[in-house]
């Protein structure tokens, strides 16, 4: 028997935009080494969820805690809390001036004060692992969208973080490219690293997941820790509907 | 036109060259430094300041630099302060120049994604590390084009220098044609040196332009 530590809970999270209500009541315990996948319609708060949990965003009511301790926007130590939290967005954000070493160990050696060498070797170590080992000093601007993803990734796990978000990674890349990404993901995945992923990959998520959340309207509809159930039988009619909009027939 | 008279007048234009040069740069590198200044301040959105700088900003765009220059020798004086025409030239070209400098660089920090402040967060980055690794030195690389053409524009606003009896080029100029009336071989002279003294400028700047540009990004 394997005792399960809570590394992220997520309490009553209530958040809005005006009139819109974003996230409504939301609360999630995340354990270590747990692949959480988040599905649901676009506008459902799957994303602004993600960006909460690493302090890109504000909310109004309830609390997130990493290890016991708050994460928020607004905290005075939330950028020591956003180095054990790793993103990973959509567009994949590498800064454009860096070389693909230099975006992976800028962070490393100015935040945590790591050395050069230990940086780059580490570095090296996970570029080889995505197969972009002789991209090093590449600019991102002669990378493909795919390599750009895989260096993002990288770049968010040289820091070493406790949890990693991935938010639509594979949503801005040419459907030959999503495979390289969702693979790199799903070794991280066997390697039994904390994650938190958005997405509109169902394959990939019923690979990956190890519970699958299904979000509408800001709150969860329905959770289920038996990913290839939930994607067989929904247990919800909401579920139902938005995992046939992915289905497609002739009518004859 | 006399090639002969042009030379004897050569060493008095080099002394005035080294004199705008002198005060034109010291006027530069002012307004570089408090254009980069204000520019942060902007962008920061500090408090009190960013109203300053504001107010700053359209006072001296909205009046040309003979004014200011005015203001700063013959107005100043009367509440007791007497600058050199030297430094009045470099403080009238600097505080001129740092509204101009501090539009540039601004519009340079704001054309850089937020999400790049985002992905600078992401990685642990306090607001002052992402400003300084991510921010700026992109903002740098788009801002040059901008800031060379003001460091040639400053420069050649030096020729309202003479009207503060500074022995500027232009100064040099229009004193040895009310002496000599010489007056095509002084304009000459005078249009050689103003190009001597910018056309390295240029030269430099779309080098450095081209060097930035590399590194540059877009998918």
């Amino acid at each position: 028997m394997t005792i399960e530590t809570a590394l992220l809970k997520i309490e009553h999270l209530h958040k809005v935009f005006g009139d819109h209500v974003v996230l409504k009541d939301l609360s999630l315990t995340v354990h270590k080494g747990e692949v959480i996948v988040v599905i649901g319609p676009s506008g459902c708060g799957k994303s602004t969820l993600l960006r909460c949990i690493n302090g890109l965003e504000d909310f109004q009511e309830g609390r997130i805690l990493l290890d016991g301790e708050p994460v928020r926007k607004e905290s005075r130590n939330i950028s020591v809390m956003r180095q054990k939290i790793g993103m990973v967005f959509q567009s994949y954000d590498l800064f454009p001036h860096k070389t693909v070493l230099d975006n992976i160990t800028l962070a490393p050696r100015k935040v945590q004060k790591r050395p050069k060498d230990e940086t780059e070797k580490e570095a090296m170590e996970l570029l080889e692992r995505v197969g972009l080992k002789d991209r090093k000093d590449d600019y991102p601007r002669q990378l493909s969208g795919g390599q750009k993803q895989r260096v993002a990734i990288v770049r968010a796990l040289c820091m070493h973080p406790e949890i990693l978000l991935l938010d639509e990674i594979t949503a801005a890349l040419d459907p030959e490219m999503v495979r390289e990404v969702l693979e790199v993901v799903i070794s991280l995945a066997e390697a039994g690293r904390t994650m938190i992923i958005v997405t509109h990959e169902m394959a990939f998520a019923r690979a990956v997941a190890d519970r699958i959340i299904f979000l509408e309207h800001g709150g969860i509809v329905e959770e289920s820790r038996d990913p290839k159930k939930f994607f067989e039988k929904p247990a919800t009619e909401r579920a139902q509907e938005f995992l046939k909009s992915f289905e497609y027939e002739k009518d004859r | 036109m006399d090639l002969e008279i042009m030379k004897s007048y050569l060493p008095l234009y080099r002394d005035a060259l080294l004199l705008t040069l002198k005060i034109g740069w010291q006027g530069v590198l002012l307004a570089f430094l408090t254009g980069l200044l204000c520019a942060v301040v902007l962008h920061l959105r500090v408090p009190l300041l960013r109203g300053i700088v504001q107010i700053y900003i359209e006072l001296f765009r909205n009046t040309p630099l003979l004014v200011q220059l005015f203001f700063l020798y013959f107005a100043l004086p009367k509440i007791g302060l007497r600058l050199s025409p030297g430094l009045c030239g470099s403080l009238g070209l600097g505080l001129i120049g740092g509204a101009y400098m501090t539009e540039t660089i601004r519009s340079g920090l704001e054309s850089i994604p937020v999400i790049q402040s985002e992905s600078a967060a992401s990685l642990g980055m306090n607001p002052l590390q992402a400003f300084r690794y991510v921010i700026l030195p992109q903002a740098a690389a788009s801002s040059v084009p901008g800031l060379i053409a003001n460091v040639i524009f400053l420069l050649k606003e030096t020729s309202v220098f003479s009207t503060i009896s500074l022995m500027d080029l232009m100064f040099t100029a229009k004193d040895l044609i009310g002496m000599y009336a010489r007056t095509t071989e002084c304009l000459t002279l005078l249009v050689i040196f103003y190009l001597i003294m910018l056309l390295p400028v240029s030269f430099l700047g779309s080098l450095v332009e081209r060097r930035m540009r590399y590194a540059e990004f877009g998918d």
